[in-house]
Order: C-alpha cells, then sequence, then structure tokens
C-alpha cells in the first residue's frame, strides 16, 4: 500500500484528504468487540481519522457505504445465508480485507456447533425455530472468501491493531506476534502457572498477543488467540489427559473442553476434541418450565394493567 | 443525517423511503428504517400506518442466532463464566456478575466482603465505560446534529476528548481488575483468579478523581441537550437495595409495586417469541411491557444514589422528565457516572485485599437463578445444574430483549408526531429514540433500520 502521506498535525489539507484510504469495519454474527476495540483506542482515534476516511462503522457513525474499501475489518463469523452472500459481495468491493478476532478468523465459539447440533439449538432456544435463519454451521471468513489479513484474539489486541494501522499508514509491513503465550511469560517474569500450581494452560500451544493476561492472572491460557502454527497440540492434550501436571488422571472430556474455546473450531483445537470429547450436547432440555410462545402480534402499548404489586414476594 | 453512499451495507435501498407526497395523500403507509447506526449490533425499525394512526410498531432484531444457551450446556460455572462474556463485547462484565451470583447462591457459597466491594468496583468500571461511549459517541451526536463522535471533535473537539478520556478511565479500571477491558479474564465463582494489590488501585486514584470531575460535567454537557418533547408513562422495573444503588444485589422492584428476589424473575416475567425478530422478547405478568436501564434505576434508587450523584439530580431537577421522556435518559446516565466514578473512589480508598483470591466450593445439582443490573439495565440468569456439577439448561434473558417491547411502545406512542415531517427528519427522530435505550442487539441477539408502511383504503 503506497504511504498516506507525512505525519503532520493539525488538519489534513483538502488533496491529502482525497488521498486518505477509505476505510471500513463491518460485522457478522459476534459480541462486537472487535469493532469497540478500535473505539477504544482512546489515545489515539481522533488521530486515525486524520490518517484513515472510516467511510463505514456502523457502530460508531451514521453515514454507511457500501464501498469500495482500500481496507475492510470484518468482524464476526458468517451464520446465516444472507451473511454469505454479503461477505462475497463485499470482497469484491474490497483491496485489502482484513479478518479482526477470533470469530472472523476461526469462526469463535459459535462454530463449536456443527450440523448434527444445529436443530437441537434451534430447537432449545427458539419456539419457533422456522422464523430464525442460520446456516447449519458457524464459519470463519477465509471459508467463503479471501482474506489478506488476520488480527487474532478475543478479542484483539489494541496493540496489534494499533501496529497494522501504523504500518498500514507507513506502507511498511506490520510486525504481528508469532510465538508462543508461553515465551511472553518468559519474557514478563510470570510464574509458570503449570509449574507452580499445577493448572492446564494452553500458552505452549497458543498465539501470543495477550501479553499473557491469564497467566498474569492467575489461570491458565484459554487460547483466544488459537493455535499457533506448527504447536504440537496433540502432545500437549496427551500430557493434559494423563494427569499432568499432577499424579491423577483428567476426564478426558474436560481436557477436550480446554480445547473447545473461542477459537475450538480451528483444526489442531477441533481434533482435540473430536477426539476427547468435550463438545456440546447433542441432545438439550428446554432451558425454563414456561418455554416462551409465539407471539405474533405486535405488542401492546402502554397502558394500565393491574399492577405488578399484586405478583408479589414471598416466594424466593 | 444519512448521506447514501451506494446503498449501504445490509441494504438501505432508496426503495424503502417512501414519497413524501403520497405519505400525506392520508393513506396507509409502511415506514423501514433500516440499518439502525451507533447501536452495538443489527436491528430495523418497521411501521405500519393505517389511515395515519400507528397499527404496528416492530423493532426487527436481525443479529444471527449465536445459541450461547445451547452452547454453555455441559460446562462447568468456571467456563461457563468465560463463555457468557461473549455474548456483549460493550457489557461483559454484566453477564460474568449475573452468572457468578446465580451459581453462588445455589451453591452456598459466602464470599469475602473485599470479593463484594470489588464486584461494585468492577461494575462501575463498566458503568463508566459503557455510559461514556453512548453519551459521548453514540447519543450526543444526535442531539447536536453528527453523524458520529468523530464529525463531533471537528466543532467540539474538546468535548469528544472529554467523553473518550472518561470511557479510558472505565476501561483502564477493568483492565487493572482483569486483565482487558473486554471480555476480562479473573472473575471466578468464589472471588478472583487474582485480586488486585492495594497500592494498585490506590495509584488508580487520582485517575478516578479525574473521572468523578468529567462526570459531574457530563451532566451539565446531557442537561444541555434539549430532548424532542414527547411524555408517557411507562412501567418500570430494576433491582432495589436499601443500603445502596442497584447493581448485584437486592430485589427485582417496579414502579407499580412488585418487589421480587433476584432468583425468582420467571414468576413475574416471561419470553415470547416475535416472528419479526431474532430476539425473544420479555413481558410482564399481565402481557404488557415494562423498562429497564438507567431512567429506571435512577427514578427507583435515587436515594441510594451516591451524595455526590444524589446532589447533580437534585440540582438538575431532571428526575420527573428522566421518568416521563424517553429522550432524558442520557441525563440519567450522566448521573450514573458520576455515581459510580464516586462510589470507585471509596471502594478505592477502604480497599484492603481479600485473604485469599478465592473461597472454596464445590458443585450442587439445582437451579442457580440470579439478575443484576447491566449498563442497559436488568439481566437475568437461570442455569440448571446437573448431578455432574455441569450446566443441563441455561436461560439468558438480556436487557435489551426486555426493552424490546417497551421501545416498540413508545415508537407506536411517538410516531405520529414525526410522520408527517419528510422522511429523513422522521427516521432521524425515530433512530434517536431508539438509541436512547442504548439498545445493545448484539446481546439480545443486533442492528436499525426503519421502514414505515402506510396501507391505503383497500
Amino acid at each position: 500500500m503506497a504511504t498516506a502521506g507525512p505525519v503532520t498535525t493539525g488538519r489534513w489539507g483538502r488533496a491529502e484528504m482525497t488521498a486518505r484510504p477509505r476505510v471500513g469495519g463491518v460485522k457478522f454474527a459476534s459480541c462486537d468487540g472487535c469493532q469497540l476495540t478500535i473505539l477504544d483506542l482512546e489515545d489515539e482515534l481522533l488521530a486515525l481519522t486524520e490518517r484513515f476516511e472510516f467511510v463505514e462503522f456502523a457502530e460508531a457513525t451514521s453515514r454507511r457505504s457500501s464501498g469500495p474499501f482500500d481496507v475492510l475489518f470484518v468482524e464476526g463469523s458468517i451464520s446465516t445465508p444472507e451473511q454469505a452472500v454479503e461477505i462475497a459481495r463485499l470482497r469484491a468491493a474490497t483491496k485489502t480485507l482484513v479478518t479482526i478476532g477470533a470469530c472472523a478468523t476461526a469462526g469463535g465459539i459459535q462454530a463449536l456447533r456443527t450440523a448434527a447440533e444445529h436443530e437441537a439449538f434451534r430447537s432449545a432456544v427458539y419456539p419457533a425455530p422456522a422464523f430464525v435463519d442460520s446456516l447449519a454451521v458457524a464459519s470463519p471468513v477465509s471459508a467463503h472468501v479471501t482474506v489478506d489479513a488476520e488480527l487474532r484474539g478475543c478479542p484483539i489486541g489494541p496493540e496489534q491493531l494499533v501496529e497494522f494501522l501504523t504500518a498500514l499508514a507507513t506502507g511498511r509491513r506490520p510486525q504481528l506476534p508469532d510465538q508462543a503465550v508461553c515465551v511472553e511469560c518468559k519474557r514478563r517474569n510470570v510464574t509458570c502457572v503449570v509449574v507452580a500450581r499445577g493448572l492446564p494452560c494452553l500458552g505452549p500451544v497458543t498465539m501470543d498477543g495477550c501479553g499473557a493476561i491469564c497467566p498474569r492472572f492467575g489461570r491458565g491460557c484459554y487460547g483466544c488467540f488459537g493455535p499457533r502454527e506448527g504447536a504440537n497440540v496433540d502432545s500437549l492434550a496427551r500430557w493434559f489427559a494423563e494427569g499432568q501436571p499432577g499424579p491423577t488422571p483428567r476426564d478426558p472430556a474436560a481436557v477436550g473442553r480446554l480445547f473447545a474455546g473461542f477459537t475450538g473450531a480451528a483444526g489442531p483445537f477441533r481434533a482435540v476434541t473430536d477426539r476427547l470429547g468435550g463438545r456440546p450436547p447433542r441432545t438439550l432440555k428446554p432451558a425454563v418450565a414456561r418455554p416462551p410462545e409465539l407471539v405474533p402480534e405486535s405488542p401492546p402499548t402502554w397502558q394500565t394493567g393491574p399492577t405488578m404489586g399484586e405478583a408479589d414476594d414471598a416466594r424466593d | 443525517m444519512h448521506e447514501i453512499d451506494g446503498g449501504g451495507f445490509g441494504g438501505l435501498g432508496a426503495e424503502t423511503l417512501a414519497p413524501a407526497a403520497s405519505r400525506r395523500a392520508g393513506k396507509d403507509l409502511r415506514f423501514q428504517v433500516q440499518n439502525l447506526t451507533r447501536v452495538e449490533g443489527e436491528g430495523s425499525l418497521h411501521l405500519l400506518v393505517k389511515d395515519g394512526a400507528v397499527a404496528e410498531a416492530r423493532l426487527q432484531i436481525f443479529e444471527a442466532p449465536r445459541y450461547f444457551e445451547a452452547l454453555v450446556a455441559g460446562r462447568t460455572p468456571d467456563e461457563v463464566l468465560d463463555i457468557v462474556a461473549r455474548i456483549c463485547g460493550i457489557c461483559p462484565v454484566a453477564y460474568q456478575m449475573s452468572a457468578v451470583h446465580a451459581f453462588e447462591r445455589l451453591f452456598g457459597v459466602e464470599v469475602e466482603p473485599a470479593t463484594r466491594a470489588l464486584r461494585r468496583l468492577l461494575y462501575c468500571a463498566e458503568w463508566i465505560e459503557s455510559h461514556a461511549l453512548h453519551v459521548y459517541l453514540l447519543h450526543a451526536p444526535d442531539f447536536l446534529g453528527y453523524a458520529s463522535a468523530v464529525e463531533m471533535a471537528r466543532d467540539h473537539r474538546a468535548l469528544v476528548t472529554d467523553g473518550l478520556r472518561l470511557k479510558q478511565v472505565g476501561n483502564r479500571l477493568l483492565s487493572i481488575l482483569g486483565g482487558r477491558p473486554i471480555h476480562p479474564v479473573s472473575v471466578r465463582v468464589g472471588g478472583w483468579s487474582r485480586a488486585p494489590r492495594r497500592d494498585e488501585l490506590r495509584a488508580f486514584r487520582p485517575e478516578l478523581e479525574e473521572a468523578l470531575r468529567l462526570a459531574v460535567a457530563t451532566v451539565e454537557v446531557a442537561l444541555s441537550l434539549e430532548p424532542p418533547a414527547f411524555e408517557r408513562e411507562p412501567r418500570l422495573v430494576a433491582l432495589h437495595h436499601p443500603g445502596e444503588y442497584g447493581m448485584n444485589d437486592g430485589r427485582i422492584v417496579s414502579s407499580d409495586g412488585l418487589a421480587l428476589s433476584p432468583a425468582a424473575w420467571g414468576d413475574a416475567f416471561h419470553e415470547v417469541q416475535v416472528p419479526w425478530s431474532n430476539a425473544l422478547q420479555a413481558r410482564g405478568p399481565d402481557g404488557l411491557p415494562y423498562l429497564l436501564g438507567p431512567a429506571a434505576r435512577v427514578v427507583l434508587d435515587h436515594e441510594q444514589l451516591h451524595p455526590l450523584a444524589r446532589a447533580a439530580l437534585d440540582r438538575s431537577g431532571a428526575l420527573e422528565s428522566i421518568r416521563r421522556n424517553p429522550y432524558r435518559s442520557i441525563v440519567a446516565r450522566a448521573i450514573e457516572l458520576v455515581h459510580a466514578a464516586a462510589e470507585a473512589i471509596e471502594i478505592v480508598d477502604a480497599y484492603q485485599s481479600p485473604s485469599a483470591p478465592a473461597v472454596p466450593w464445590t458443585p450442587k445439582p439445582g437451579v442457580a437463578a440470579w439478575a443484576t443490573e447491566a449498563p442497559r439495565g436488568l439481566l437475568f440468569h437461570r442455569y440448571e445444574i446437573g448431578g455432574d456439577g455441569l450446566v443441563a439448561a441455561a436461560q439468558i434473558v438480556p436487557p435489551t430483549s426486555q426493552n424490546q417491547a417497551a421501545i416498540e411502545a413508545d415508537i407506536a406512542a411517538f410516531a405520529p408526531r414525526v410522520l408527517e415531517l419528510p422522511m429523513e427528519d422522521a427516521t432521524h427522530a425515530l433512530e434517536q429514540l431508539i438509541r436512547s435505550y442504548d439498545p445493545c442487539i448484539s446481546c439480545a441477539t443486533h442492528f436499525l433500520d426503519l421502514s414505515v408502511e402506510r396501507e391505503g383504503p383497500s
């Protein structure tokens, strides 16, 4: 990408304005947390809007654009037939398509459902599932279109986002993490939770990018940034199942569930869960004694009914 | 306010904008606001106007379903705390708080007083982050006539930088307590994976003092924003505790006399599915709507506000307009920003580390249920725990699901005032109304589009 011009303070002139890359942010099935990470760059946000023209970002602005985009940040997994059509349209309108976060890069926690569970999930959550349109599987963006770059994490790390945007603005290659969380613990002098406390931790096989938050907060890594390329996931899973670090073998499904997290649909992690168990059950019981009814009419307006005070207390 | 550039993601098409002439002909009309912006998630609004009267107001939520209630099945309580956070990137703490209190109540876990205080501190941090985002970045631009905070910053730079700073203080406090502002990692059944040291919190006090100053100024800003004239008589619901502002503990109370344990939400409220939305709606015992959130809390719990927040509310004289005019929720959020910053300072000053980060516990089979106050309002969780200590079934009722019927009722009441306006202005007024509830559509399942349909007498 060509450089966007020199870094200056003050306003961009009109000619420079037109040279700003057109950036978009869109979401599919997700929690909004990765887009929110952009708004959480409180110190950089206004400066960024001087370097980039944010033409589409529905969470933050009422101005909309369907493209073309120089750079498009995509959050969320592809989970409905409409989303599958939309991502193909967006790809065609975009030069550099960047997936942000575990949902867009690996499918997210919702990708733990497979076609086999889909009907059970729909029926367990909705009384009339026919009105709810979802694909049998939730999938990462890369399953549908070519992805040019990815920022991992659940949510993405703000440092990598700033690095990526800075690299874009200056026309160089971004320096993104490529080591394991373990390395970050050593670098930060964090006491190893596996060695010192006997906790299972996915740090040896998980890509860094969070700064080893979980070990720093006294717990094992749960794999937000996904498997690091070439990591021996299988060996670590077998070691945990044998009961290491510790004397007693663990329930294989409990080990499987460690890998069935926010990047649990990524190949190496999914292979562990397929072998050891820990996937969501395929039959689900209804959540409440009084299941929701389907109400086909518009809701009533504000009106005075019997007061709720009559439905009072003395039952807890 | 919308400058349509090439059609819009999600399909804001010109065909949905009916010509003003036909709308003025006294015929029935369907009116659609597509792609609601500056909300979290994807939704739209559909109005059916028959012979000049609003026949239907439907908030359509088409955020793709993610089936969280099914995804937590077969998981341990601590795993559930990590999973339910992902329902919402803006209020993950709320999901962790409702779940952790539900589990601890079933298992008979008594947490240390320091943990109870820290959980309020964590919630204060999330309220600051979420309310500052909404007041300054999502809602204020509506009142001042900008499409975004970034555009607003060209003319009101200090306003936007103050808002960003306030939001940042909330996020930084979340990071101290939980490692990161979005999906913090430290909340565990029984307490924390790591509790903060006293000196860490003490060192943060100056930033909280700055946040308090900014919050007090936010009340003045919010009061200066002229709300459209619109009043109604809503039924309000919030958590209420005699000794503290409603957050994690107390009883569910309503403006018409309800008082109920947070575990017993289902005794008074129930969910329904409507064909036009991917989010279930909740209704009161009589099938009628009720309103949650900052306005409901300020009205029902104003006596429990921190003295500084109470003083700001009294000075404003806005209590009654907060109750009656939904556009005044921005003032309620500002009052709660003062409360959250002031209470956070008190908690930090009194803090002594717990003797252990978490107390030990063992799972028990049964029903774990509780409700806490998310920034947007009451959030109810109910889990059935099996003999294996794993979740067998779950029900999660986010505040936006509960507010949907109230939003629809307000739109039905307000829309007749704007239908004769040019389409753009009508759309803007209705969008601003919907944004005043801070709808979190990702939670409820997310996005707003407006459509109005008028049907001619056939």
